[in-house]
């Protein structure tokens, strides 16, 4: 098993936007099937991660490597990956006036399995049937992706692009936060969905109610650009009572030993 | 849930590949006139076509006020000099001198390579076409169709031959000959163009269409459009242009009138995609194009909307002059600019008439080392009680070598006159980008998807098929953009 190719492994990752280090080497296992959950204060560097994990153009990595199925990725561009298997559920989707959600869908569809991959007949049923699973007016597919949107929406549009891209490997960047009881049941569910043997998944959250619906095998404590602590799923409800200033206290110590 | 089930739309984009599939060359035997331009080469113009004394008169008087005038040079574009001793103002393929019978083959098959089928047999549904080569109409489908209805659709120089008093009447009533410097220059020495006639309380049945192409070199085209809709009547006109890829500049500097009567309604759509030269600026087409259309009557209506991706220097301006009660102009644009090349263009809307109302969408991009203006004037005059304008114009940068300025003025008269302005100018924002691709889409079809939906208020307006054609061409631009 161990000197199997990793599925997804962050080694010794460091990044910086506009020369202020964030990640300050970040590393992380993900095997397939598994689901991990990170939390960690606000500015720890949650979503610079993610957006590092994506390839997002502003952030610089220094030092590093981000494996997926056995390739560094560090190299290749947000699309490549995406199309490589690799899925972001953003915090702040932005919108993209003009486009409708359907032509946004297809033309991604298209770019990740094959121009012409999908019949636009198959291809519509299957839009329908993921637009009814996340209890989404049909209605949506012609609005413009995003534009004007609730924040509940977006999040769960986020979930239906990831239904229709078939990711294998996820990360959700707290795509609870913000959430209705009704709407964090729909999106886990959709999320639930996704979840079997061949995927792996990456929850970001500040809280434990969504990890009642998401169960992690793992979780981390993510704090001024490193992971401070891992452990499993009681963890989370450590965090969620005590703060993080104890995993501070002790993680600092550590470090300066 | 919803019960209903609801129509989705998947618009499919096709990839087209060359960079300017339009750039060949025809080989045809051409009858011209000398190089340069005086009286005597006005009135051989004036020959050729057989026109009669009133027209000739037309064009003289017309040459001598150009004569009298200077270019202008306050739009925000620079070329070098125009000679226009060096340019030729007449060429016209010698199979298609006047009365020949059918189009010359060779013809047919330059128009079928831009799309544009003209035999009968395989002409488009839908879709009545003149096409002009250089100097000259060559071709007008649908015409007997249309002849039932009264509805007279064909060149220019046919026009002038039978309908005399119809040009008579309307010829220079919405764009005069002394207009402007390129406006007199059209006047003098235009060849050919088309003449659209709409009967009282007609709808034409099909999209009226122009396809002009410029073939020869050193020739300049001077085409002259007239539409007229009598009271009630209904026209939707499309006119698409494409010419060679040359090295050195050719001039293009037409004049559209519009002129709509009581309840009538013209919807005048261009796609213009002249050759716009090289990345370094070499050759490509000089648009100077005066376009005006007049509501005359109450309740009319014209809407203008142009997708400008081509030229090297577009100065261009399609007006509405508002002089019916309730009458309505619009504007609807979309003007992409790349490598070296110059867009000065907008609109201008006068309110004459009580309640009237105007509304103009401009959507600029510039990509390259290209600069793009939006220069607009909103005049709303004493008369113009209750008058209402609203103007939106968005500016998008691809790159940071391009430029990208509005002169929007709005000119209030009366204080009853409502008018709102929004404007606004944006890099194309990486945050877009950056989510579009993290879906699996290249940076170059990210791009593209983000600027068509920039542009879509401009492309719903235009004729469905018309409209799939623009977005293709606008994706084959972004192509060479990006990166
Ligand atoms: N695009 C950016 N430009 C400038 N600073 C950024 C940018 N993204 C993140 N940062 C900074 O990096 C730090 C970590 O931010 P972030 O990754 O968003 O944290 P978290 O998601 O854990 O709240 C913060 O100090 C934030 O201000
Ligand atoms: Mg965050």
């Amino acid at each position: 098993m161990s000197e199997q190719l990793p599925f997804f492994e962050i080694r010794n990752l460091h990044a910086k936007v506009e020369d202020k280090p964030i990640l300050k080497g970040v590393n992380l296992v993900i095997n397939p099937g598994e689901t991990h959950a990170l939390m960690g204060p606000n500015g720890s560097g949650k979503s610079t991660l993610s957006n590092v994990i994506m390839g997002h153009p502003s952030y610089e990595v220094t030092g590093g490597e981000i494996l997926f199925q056995g390739r560094n990725i560090i190299e290749m561009e947000p699309d490549e990956r995406a199309r490589a298997g690799i899925f972001l559920a953003f915090q702040y989707p932005v919108a993209i006036p003009g486009i409708s959600v359907a032509k946004f869908l297809k033309s991604a569809a298209d770019a990740r399995f094959g121009q012409g991959a999908i019949k636009a007949s198959e291809f519509i049923k299957e839009m329908r049937e993921n637009l009814k699973f996340l209890e989404m007016n049909e209605a949506f597919l012609n609005r413009f992706l995003n534009d004007g949107f609730s924040g509940g929406e977006k999040k769960r549009m986020e979930i239906l692009q990831m239904l229709t891209l078939k990711p294998s490997l996820a990360v959700m960047d707290e795509t609870d936060s913000g959430l209705d009881i009704d709407a964090l049941r729909i999106v886990s569910k959709g999320v639930n969905r996704m979840v079997g043997p061949n995927f792996g998944l990456l929850v970001i959250t500040h809280y434990e109610r969504i990890l009642t619906h998401i169960k992690p095998d793992h979780m981390h404590v993510l704090i001024d650009g490193q992971i401070a602590m891992s452990g499993g799923p009681e963890l989370v409800k450590e965090v969620e009572k005590n703060g993080y200033d104890w995993i501070r206290a002790r993680f600092g110590k550590e470090v300066l030993v | 849930m919803n019960k209903t089930e609801t129509t989705i739309k998947l618009e499919t984009d096709s990839k087209l590949v060359q960079e300017y599939q339009y750039g060949f060359v025809t080989e045809v035997a051409t009858d011209e006139l000398p190089k340069g331009l005086n009286e005597d080469i006005v009135r051989a113009i004036s020959k050729k076509k057989n026109e009669p004394d009133w027209m000739t008169d037309w064009r003289l008087k017309a040459f001598r006020r150009w004569k009298a005038m200077r270019e202008p040079r306050w739009a925000k574009v620079t070329y070098p000099e125009i000679d226009y001793q060096g340019i030729r103002y007449y060429s016209a393929p010698k199979s298609a001198a006047a009365g020949a019978a059918e189009a010359d083959p060779e013809l047919i098959k330059t128009f079928e390579r831009l799309g544009i089928p003209l035999q009968e047999r395989d002409r488009l549904a839908g879709v009545a076409v003149d096409a002009v080569f250089d100097s000259v109409s060559v071709a007008t489908t649908h015409r007997e169709m249309l002849a039932e209805k009264g509805i007279i659709f064909c060149s220019m120089s046919e026009a002038i031959q039978h309908h005399p008093e119809l040009v008579k009447k309307y010829l220079g009533t919405v764009v005069p000959a002394g207009d402007n410097y390129f406006a007199a220059l059209n006047a003098a020495v235009f060849s050919d163009g088309s003449f659209c006639y709409i009967p009282k309380g007609v709808r034409c049945p099909v999209e009226l269409s122009t396809y002009f192409r410029i073939n020869a070199r050193d020739t300049g085209q001077f085409e002259r459009t007239l539409i007229v809709a009598e009271e009630g009547a209904y026209v939707s006109y499309i006119e698409g242009c494409t010419a060679p890829m040359r090295d050195t500049n050719q001039l293009h500097a037409a004049v559209v009138e519009l002129v709509a009567l009581d309840h009538a309604q013209i919807k005048y759509s261009t796609v213009q995609n002249w050759y716009a030269g090289d990345e370094k600026g070499q050759g490509g087409i000089y648009n100077f194009v005066t376009k005006r259309g007049h509501c005359r009557g109450a309740h009319s209506k014209i809407s203008w909307t142009q997708v400008e991706v081509g030229a090297a220097i577009t100065w261009k301006y399609p007006s509405v002059v508002l002089e019916g009660d309730h009458a309505v102009g619009e504007f609807y644009s979309v003007a992409f600019t790349n490598n070296r090349m110059q867009a000065d263009t907008g609109t201008k809307m006068i309110h004459i008439g009580a309640n009237t109302k105007s509304t103009i969408i401009s959507k600029g991009i510039s990509a390259g080392e290209s600069a793009n203006s939006y220069r607009g004037l909103v005049q709303i005059l004493p008369s113009a009680l209750n008058a209402r304008n609203h103007t939106c114009c968005d500016s998008m940068l691809i790159g940071d070598k391009c430029s990208a300025n509005t002169y929007p003025v709005i000119e209030a008269e009366t204080s009853t006159a409502i008018t709102e302005h929004e404007a606004t100018t944006s890099k194309i924002s990486e945050e877009q980008l950056f989510y579009v691709q993290s879906r699996g889409i290249d940076e170059e079809s990210a791009t593209s998807l983000i600027v068509n939906g920039f542009c879509k208020d401009v492309f719903k307006e235009l004729p469905l098929e018309f409209s799939v054609e623009a977005i293709k061409l606008l994706e084959l631009k972004l192509e060479h953009s990006v990166g």
